[in-house]
C-alpha cells in the first residue's frame, strides 16, 4: 500500500516535504495506526503519538486524505491511495505529524473546565436525577483530540480569541451539569465577539469528531441560553 | 556535560488517576509539585478503563466495606496483605462520593444516587448472593475519572511536565531518593528534578506481552527504573489474564458485559461457565474464567475455523440496555470485531490485563525494601501507588473495579503521607556527585551503538517469549526456557540501535528507552514464576495445580542485580477486624 507522508524534523530539514511509503501490509493491520507503526519499524525517524489504539486517549489524531481523525479507528482498507497523511491543520508542526496544542489546551483551560459549588459537600453523593445526568451525555465524552478544533475556519483565523468547539463543547458541559453553580460566570466568560460568537454554524466540527459527539448543538445551546438571560 | 536542575517539594512520575489523585492532595496543600507524564494527562490509560469503581454504597444491593473486603481477600487467593485491604475497603464510599464532588459524571439511579452494576467476585454476607458494587459512568469509567481528576487539578494549578519521559531515579549512598532524571521529549533535554519526596505512579506494563489490552505506552517504566536503582520488585508472577478480549485484535470488552447480564458460548453453543463456576458462573473470578476459556479452547470447544476463541453473547439484553449502558463497548466491537453485539456475539479470547505485582509498598503508599533491616523498611523519599505499585490488595488476582479503587484510596493517602513525612524533612538532601553517570551512559550508549538492533524486531520477540511462556497456564520446561530466552533478549536489549538521532520529539529514542524497562519486567516475571511451585490466584501451574499455602503462602521479592529472588511474609493481620484464613477458593 501507498502513503505519502508529511514530513518536517527542525534539526536537520529547511523546510516540510512529503515522502512516499510502499509497504507489504499483513493481515493483522486493520487500522491505519497499524500500518503507521509498521512503516516506523522500518523507518524509526517517523514521528507520531499514539498511545490506546483504540480511540479513547486522543493522542493520534491527524489529517488522513484530507479529513481530520483517529489513525488508530480508521480502517486502512477504506482509505484512496496513495494515502495522504498531514499533521492537524491550524496547529503548529513540531515534528512530522506531531503538532504543538499549545494554543488548544489554553482555549480548554479558559473555560474553566471544572465543576464550580460552593456549598459545602453532603455526607454522601450529590444526587442528580438520570435525565439531569443525560443532558451530559454528548459532552463529556469528548478525549480532547482536536478533530474538531483543528477542522474550524474559526479557529484557524482566529487561534487565540475562539475558544473552539472542543472548548465550547466543555463549557457547555458544565452550563448543562445541574450540579455547578457557576452558569452566569460561565456565561459572562464567553460574551465577547469572539470567544462564542465567532461560531458561523459551518459544521465542520460535527463531521470531523470521530467520536460522533455534537459541538455545533451544545453551541446552538449555549447562544440559547445568552438570548435567554437577555430577556 | 553539564545537566539543568530543578528543585521541587515532589515529583510525581506519572499523571493517571493514581498520579494525579495524589497531586491533587499535594497542590491543595500548597506544596511545590511537578507531575511528569509522556502523554498529556488526560491520555494516560486510566482513560480505558471501562467498568467501573468498587465501593460498598450499598444503593443498588445492601452492602458493607467488611464483605467487600472479604471478597478482595478471597479473590487474591489469600496474597493480599489484609491491613492494606481493610484500608482500601473502609475508605470505598468516601473516595469515591468526594470524585462525585469533584463533578464525575456518574450514571444514576431513579432516586438520583450513583448508578451501581454487578461485577465479578462481589458478594453479599462473605460468599452469599451476587453484590452490586462497581460504580459506573457507562463503560466510560475511566475516561470520566480522568478527566475530572484532570479537571480538578485544572483548578488546583497543579503543574504538569507533558511529555517528560522520567529515566531514572536518584539514590543517594545512604538509599534515600532524591528525585529523578527525566527526559523532555519536544527538546530532548535531559534534566534533574530534585525532590523531597519522589512518587511513582507510572502504572502498568502489559506491553510485556504479545496480546494486550494495555496502551503502548503501558511499559513498565517506574518498575524499571525502581529494579535499576536497587529496589525489588513484588509478586512480578501474577498477571491478569481478562477473559474477554477481542479475539486477535486484545482490545478490552469489559466484565461489565457480564454483570449486564451477558455470557460467553462455546462452539456448541453451551453456556459452558456454569461447569467450571456453577454458582457465579460467568462472574467468577477472572482468574478463574480465563482458564475456563483456555481449557475450553485447548479441548478443542474453541470457535471459528482455528477453534481458538470463544463468543460472548449480549444482544438478549436488548438495544436499549446496550446503547445505554454499553455504547462504548458497542463501538469497539463494531470497530475492532467488526460485530454489532445488538446482534450477533462478539469473539473474544483472554488477553494479558492487569499486573498484580510491582514496587513493593505500603498502605501509607511508602516504598518497602530489604535494604538495611527488614522487608518493611521505608525507603527514604520514595513512594509509589497504583497499578506500579504492589500494596498488595490484589494478591494474587485482582477483582475487576477493585483497581481503580486503589489508585484513588492509595493516591490520596500518599499525598498525604508525604505532607507529614515533608513537615519533618523540610531541605532537599545534596545530590550525590554521581547522580547522573549511569543515565548519561545510557543514553549516550543508544547514541553511539552501531550495528545493533533494530528496537521494534527485539520488542516483538520480548512479547512473543513471554507469551508462549508465562500465560494463563504455565508448564514447568517452557518456563524454564523462558527465563533462558528472555535473558537472550535481556542481552540484545543491551545492543539496540536507533537511526533517528534528532533533538526534537525523538520517539524512536523513547521506545528504545522503554526497552530497557519493559526487559526488567520481563526478567522479574519470568524467573519469578519459574521459582514458584504452586498454584494460587492468576499462576496457574500445570506441575503444581493446587495452592500450597505451607510453602506459597508469602510475596515474592525479584532484586534485578543477579536475578535474584527473596521472599517475605504476606501479612495476614488487619487493621481492625479479624483475620480471614485462606479457605479453599470456590466460586
Ligand atoms: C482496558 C482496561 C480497562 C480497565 N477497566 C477497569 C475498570 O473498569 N475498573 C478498574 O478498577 N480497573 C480497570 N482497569 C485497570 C485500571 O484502569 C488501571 O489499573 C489503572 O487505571 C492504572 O492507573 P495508574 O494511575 O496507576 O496508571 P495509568 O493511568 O496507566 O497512568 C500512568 C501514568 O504514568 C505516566 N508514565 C509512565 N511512565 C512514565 C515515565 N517514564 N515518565 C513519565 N511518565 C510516565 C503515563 O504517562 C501516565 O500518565 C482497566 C485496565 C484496562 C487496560
Ligand atoms: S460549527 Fe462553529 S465551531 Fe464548528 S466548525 Fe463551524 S464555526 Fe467552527
Ligand atoms: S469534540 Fe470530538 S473531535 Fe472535538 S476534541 Fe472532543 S472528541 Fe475530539
Ligand atoms: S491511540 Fe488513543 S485515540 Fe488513537
Amino acid at each position: 500500500m501507498r502513503f505519502s507522508i508529511y514530513r518536517y524534523d527542525p534539526d536537520k530539514d529547511d523546510k516540510p516535504y512529503m515522502q512516499d511509503y510502499d509497504i507489504e501490509l499483513e493481515p493483522s493491520d486493520r487500522m491505519l495506526l497499524d500500518a503507521l507503526i509498521r512503516i516506523k519499524s522500518i523507518d524509526d525517524s517517523l514521528s507520531l503519538r499514539r498511545s490506546c489504539r483504540e480511540g479513547v486517549c486522543g493522542s493520534d489524531a491527524m489529517n488522513i486524505n484530507g479529513r481530520n481523525g483517529l489513525a488508530c479507528i480508521t480502517p486502512v482498507a477504506g482509505l484512496k491511495e496513495p494515502v495522504e497523511l498531514r499533521p492537524l491543520p491550524g496547529l503548529p508542526v513540531i515534528r512530522d505529524l506531531i503538532v504543538d496544542m499549545t494554543q488548544f489546551f489554553k482555549q480548554y483551560h479558559s473555560i474553566k473546565p471544572y465543576l464550580i459549588n460552593n456549598d459545602p459537600p453532603p455526607e454522601t453523593e450529590r444526587l442528580q436525577s438520570p435525565e439531569e445526568k443525560a443532558e451530559l451525555d454528548g459532552a463529556y465524552e469528548c478525549i480532547l483530540c482536536a478533530c474538531c478544533t483543528t477542522a474550524c475556519p474559526s479557529f484557524w483565523w482566529n487561534p487565540d480569541k475562539f475558544v473552539g468547539p472542543a472548548g465550547l463543547l466543555q463549557a457547555y458541559r458544565f452550563l448543562a451539569d445541574s450540579r455547578d453553580q457557576a452558569s452566569a460566570e460561565r456565561l459572562d466568560n464567553l460574551e465577547d465577539p469572539y470567544r462564542l460568537f465567532r461560531c458561523h454554524s459551518i459544521m465542520n466540527c460535527v463531521d470531523a469528531c470521530p467520536k460522533g459527539l455534537n459541538p455545533t448543538s451544545a453551541i446552538g445551546k449555549i447562544k440559547d441560553m445568552m438570548v435567554k438571560r437577555t430577556v | 556535560m553539564a545537566i539543568a536542575r530543578r528543585k521541587f517539594d515532589a515529583v510525581i512520575v506519572g499523571a493517571g488517576g493514581a498520579g494525579m489523585r495524589a497531586a491533587l492532595q499535594l497542590s491543595e496543600a500548597g506544596l511545590k509539585v511537578a507531575v511528569l507524564s509522556k502523554v498529556f494527562p488526560t491520555r494516560s490509560h486510566t482513560v480505558a478503563a471501562q467498568g467501573g469503581i468498587a465501593a460498598a454504597l450499598g444503593n443498588v444491593t445492601e452492602d458493607n466495606w467488611h464483605w467487600h473486603m472479604y471478597d478482595t481477600v478471597k479473590g487474591s487467593d489469600y496474597l493480599g496483605d489484609q491491613d492494606a485491604i481493610e484500608f482500601m475497603c473502609r475508605q470505598a464510599n468516601e473516595v469515591v462520593y468526594e470524585l462525585e464532588h469533584f463533578g464525575m459524571p456518574f450514571d444514576r439511579l431513579e432516586n438520583g444516587k450513583i448508578y451501581q452494576r454487578p461485577f465479578g467476585g462481589q458478594s453479599q454476607n462473605f460468599g452469599g448472593a451476587q453484590a452490586t458494587r462497581s460504580c459506573a459512568a457507562a463503560d466510560r469509567t475511566g475516561h470520566a475519572m480522568l478527566h475530572t481528576l484532570y479537571q480538578r487539578n485544572v483548578r488546583a494549578n497543579t503543574q504538569f511536565f507533558v511529555e517528560w519521559m522520567g529515566l531514572d531515579l536518584i539514590r543517594d549512598e545512604q538509599g534515600d531518593v532524591l528525585g529523578v532524571t527525566a527526559l523532555e521529549m519536544e527538546t530532548g533535554e535531559v534534566m534533574v528534578l530534585q525532590a523531597k519526596a519522589t512518587l511513582f505512579a507510572t502504572g502498568g506494563a502489559g506491553r510485556i506481552f504479545h496480546a494486550s489490552t494495555n496502551a503502548f505506552i503501558n511499559t513498565g517504566d517506574g518498575l524499571g527504573m525502581a529494579a535499576r536503582a536497587g529496589i525489588p520488585l513484588e509478586d512480578m508472577e501474577f498477571w491478569q489474564f481478562h477473559p474477554t478480549g477481542v479475539y486477535g485484535v486484545g482490545v478490552l470488552i469489559s466484565e461489565a458485559v457480564r454483570g449486564e447480564g451477558g455470557y460467553l458460548l462455546n462452539k456448541d453453543g453451551e453456556r459452558f461457565m456454569q461447569r467450571y463456576a456453577p454458582h457465579a458462573k460467568d462472574l467468577a473470578s477472572r482468574d478463574v474464567v480465563s482458564r475456563a476459556l483456555t481449557t475450553e479452547i485447548k479441548e478443542g470447544r474453541g470457535c471459528g475455523k482455528d477453534a481458538d476463541h470463544l463468543l460472548l453473547k449480549l444482544d438478549h439484553l436488548g438495544a436499549d440496555v446496550i446503547n445505554m449502558r454499553l455504547p462504548g463497548i458497542r463501538e469497539i466491537a463494531i470497530k475492532f470485531a467488526r460485530v454489532d453485539p445488538i446482534n450477533e456475539p462478539i469473539p473474544v479470547a483472554p488477553t494479558a490485563h492487569y499486573m498484580m505485582g510491582g514496587i513493593p509498598s505500603n498502605f501509607h503508599g511508602q516504598v518497602v525494601a530489604p535494604y538495611k533491616t527488614g522487608p518493611e523498611e521505608v525507603v527514604q523519599g520514595f513512594y509509589a501507588v497504583g497499578e506500579c505499585a504492589c500494596v498488595s490488595v490484589h494478591g494474587a488476582n485482582r477483582l475487576g473495579t477493585n483497581s481503580l479503587l486503589d489508585i484513588l484510596v492509595f493516591g490520596r493517602a500518599a499525598g498525604n503521607q508525604i505532607i507529614e513525612d515533608l513537615k519533618k524533612n523540610p531541605h532537599h538532601k545534596p545530590l550525590p556527585a554521581d547522580a547522573t553517570d549511569k543515565v548519561l551512559a545510557r543514553l549516550a550508549r543508544l547514541d553511539a551503538q552501531k550495528d545493533g538492533e533494530n528496537v521494534a524486531q527485539v520488542g516483538t520477540d520480548l512479547r512473543k517469549t513471554m507469551q508462549a511462556h508465562c500465560g494463563v497456564f504455565r508448564f514447568a520446561d517452557m518456563l524454564k526456557q523462558g527465563v533462558t530466552k528472555i535473558g537472550e533478549v535481556a542481552e540484545r536489549v543491551a545492543h539496540t540501535e536507533i537511526r533517528d538521532k534528532s533533538r526534537v520529539f525523538n520517539t524512536a529514542r523513547v521506545e528504545a528507552l522503554e526497552l530497557d524497562n519493559l526487559v526488567e519486567v520481563a526478567l522479574a516475571t519470568m524467573v519469578s514464576a519459574e521459582a514458584r511451585n504452586e498454584s494460587r490466584g492468576a499462576h496457574a501451574r500445570d506441575d503444581f495445580p493446587q495452592r500450597d499455602d505451607d510453602k506459597w503462602l508469602k510475596h515474592t521479592l525479584y532484586f534485578s542485580e543477579g536475578r535474584r529472588l527473596d521472599y517475605k511474609p504476606v501479612r495476614l493481620k488487619p487493621l481492625t477486624v479479624e483475620s480471614f484464613p485462606p479457605k479453599p477458593r470456590i466460586y
